[in-house]
């Protein structure tokens, strides 16, 4: 076994990769600490794959510099790195049955005690009794662990994954979450994930990075993102949000006060991510309380009035209500199902509130529809 | 019409036209066939039959069985010396159009060059153009360089054509390759030459092998084009030919018929063999 080679960073510096005079990735700078798991999360088109590939070596950076540790890649052949990738499509070599596959890698930098390694990575992905079979007669999860296989068994300072498991189907894709997170933990390395699936990146990674053509939009970890959205795109692309328009008309204490249509509400001073006068602010879905037309709400807590049910879709675990507001705006609200009351039929007059601490801020000149995830996103990155 | 009685299940019922139509509909296929292969088939199956004639000079009527031809091959005079000449022929030209044809083939599909679109095509010209216009421009091109004509002419003949069933056959197969095999293999510590040795290689190779097989079975086939430029050297089909004059010995026919089992059974080894690998 060659020496795990963790413990090193993965450094990118004002990276830019341009194709003719599309800059596919435009200055971007990302220090991904050693032994986390890391998503890149956005949606086609948006760089993140061509990120990937610039790290793996199969893509040459317009500008700036990677480093893996402190050693400088940038211009590294792909097999003069400690990367190894987990293609999207899997990249299995069909004339090879699985051990060799595995040991593929292994046995190009002329490793000791293959067989051990090979049989320990295939039980670490319980693929044990597989060894000889070919990868046409594997399943599409069985074909994706092999692949994962390949990668580990290497001990790369990095592994990629490139929407890994694009192709699996739900139930599979849930399974395997759980199995790659498992595995991380168990390994130990840096795992750098690339995936447009919002819940996956969340599902799995430590930190997430949004990108946004070709720039990173925000990075955090799951909660921060999806509680304290810095941008619309943000806000929309994780989850679903409500961005209303208002105007700031003074403070109280640590809230801002809000005119919302004739409407009084308060935010955070705190989570006023940019903006200063005119503001888009925020409440996910599930934040808000459905009420009668006329329901007394607790003091201090933001209500709109006069809303209109216009569409209710019950998935079990809750509903999903449509409320037209005064002004036109549709609000999305989630309903816990408590199992009190029944759905409330599309025409129903009810009041929106909420805690004013639950309410985030951006500034009023964004595009409040940025980032707003069509109904199939598009698996290539 | 049938006769029917109550008891008779729906099916016998019906009437004997309609039960034939509905035979023959589902059984069109099959006649089809049979009738196709005997078509291909008989012209062999003669060529079989009358490699066991106890024939004289000529072999046009049955004269009673023998296998003295095939215990004796080459009893007729010159038949080996041709097809020994054809053997060789074809063994060089497919080797040197194989390498060449190939390594054409890889030009093409991974390389952007000046001059690919014009490669493209000269290398499609030879299976477009007419053998004998191939053969007559191949000949004038000999008389005016004054290369004597003989085996080697032959020889740069058959590999001229072979060529361009090799670069098609192989880049057809390039075509098809997932360029993110040979990255995975780059990502996966291989260098180029490993990549292509262990990887690249393998899994072109069956189209490297089938353009090889083709380029044989097309230059010890080949009438026209080296009829034109052999001068006195004898191969398998001119002899033929040329013996068709005067009537074609049976050892013709024992060679033709050995040929024609040869090929069968690489096919079928083949055949067995890639079965193997999938099982």
């Amino acid at each position: 076994m060659v020496e795990a080679t963790g413990g090193r960073d993965l450094r990118l510096e004002h990276v830019t990769k341009r194709f003719g005079t599309f800059a596919a990735v435009d200055d971007l700078s990302l220090t991904i600490p050693s032994g986390s798991f890391f998503a890149l999360l956005g949606p086609s088109g948006c760089g993140k794959t061509t990120t990937l590939r610039m790290v793996a070596g199969l893509e040459e950076p317009t500008a700036g510099t990677i480093h893996i540790g402190t050693d400088d890649v940038t211009y590294a052949k792909p097999y003069k790195r400690p990367v190894n990738t987990v293609f999207q499509s899997y990249a299995l070599f069909p004339h090879l049955d699985i051990f060799e596959n595995v040991a593929f890698g292994l046995r190009r930098r002329g490793a000791k005690q293959i067989k051990q390694e090979v049989e320990k990575a295939l039980e670490l992905v319980e693929l044990g009794g597989l060894a000889k079979r070919k990868p046409a007669q594997l399943s599409g999860g069985q074909q994706q662990r092999v692949a994962l296989a390949r990668a580990i068994v290497n001990r790369p300072a990095v592994l990629l994954l490139d929407e890994p498991l694009g192709a699996l189907d739900l139930k599979l894709r849930r399974q395997m979450q759980i199995e790659l997170k498992r595995i991380q933990t168990e390994v130990g390395l840096t795992f750098v994930h690339v995936t447009h699936d919002q819940e996956e990146a969340m599902t799995m990674a430590d930190t997430i990075a949004v990108m946004n053509s070709g720039h990173i939009e925000q990075l955090g970890n799951p909660t921060q993102l999806y509680e304290s959205p810095n941008t619309a795109y943000v806000a929309n692309f994780l989850g679903q949000s409500n961005l209303i328009r208002a105007t700031v008309v003074g403070t109280s204490g640590d809230d801002l006060l809000l005119d919302v249509h004739g409407s009084r509400l308060a935010a955070p001073v705190s989570r006023r991510a940019s903006g200063d006068k005119e503001l888009l602010i925020g409440v996910r879905p599930e934040k808000i309380h459905l009420g009668a037309p006329d329901e007394v709400v607790p003091d201090n807590h933001n209500v709109l009035r006069d809303g209109v049910v216009t569409d209710a879709s019950f998935t079990g675990v809750s509903t999903q209500y449509l409320v037209r507001l005064p002004w036109d705006q549709e609000v999305m609200v989630f309903v816990q199902n408590l199992g009190v009351g029944g759905v409330l039929v599309p025409g129903t007059k009810v009041s929106l509130s909420w805690n004013p601490a639950h309410t985030f801020a951006l500034d009023g000149s964004e595009d409040a529809l940025a980032g707003v995830q069509l109904e199939e996103p598009v698996s290539v990155g | 019409m049938a006769a029917t009685t109550e008891s008779l299940p729906a099916r016998a019922k019906r009437p004997v036209s309609q039960r034939a139509g509905r035979w023959l509909s589902n059984n069109l296929i099959r006649i089809y066939a049979v009738f196709g292969f005997t078509y291909l088939f008989i012209p062999v199956g003669y060529t079989f039959v009358y490699s066991f004639n106890n024939s004289g000079k000529s072999n046009l009527n049955w004269r009673g069985f023998t296998t003295d031809k095939w215990a004796n091959p080459c009893g007729a005079p010159d038949v080996c010396n041709a097809l020994s000449n054809s053997l060789k022929i074809g063994l060089i030209a497919t080797a040197v159009a194989t390498v060449l044809g190939t390594m054409i083939a890889f030009a093409l599909a991974r390389h952007r060059f000046r001059g690919r679109t014009v490669t493209n095509l000269t290398i499609f010209l030879p299976m477009a153009t007419p053998e004998v216009v191939l053969g007559a421009s191949l000949l004038a091109f000999f008389l005016n360089v004054g290369v004597p004509l003989g085996f080697q002419t032959i020889v740069i003949a058959h590999i001229m054509f072979c060529i361009s069933f090799v670069v098609v056959t192989v880049k057809a197969r390039l075509a098809s390759l997932d360029p993110r095999l040979e990255q995975a293999a780059m990502d996966l510590y291989a260098d180029e030459w490993q990549t292509f040795r262990r990887i690249t290689f393998p899994l072109v190779l069956p189209g490297i092998v089938a353009g090889a097989l083709l380029a044989f079975s097309l230059s010890f086939d080949d009438f026209i084009i080296t009829n034109f430029n052999s001068g006195d050297v004898n191969t398998f089909p001119k002899f033929v030919w040329v013996s068709s004059l005067r009537g074609i010995p049976a050892q013709a026919n024992v060679i033709g018929s050995a040929m024609f089992f040869i090929a069968l059974f690489a096919v079928l080894l083949g055949q067995a063999v890639t079965r193997r690998r999938r099982a």
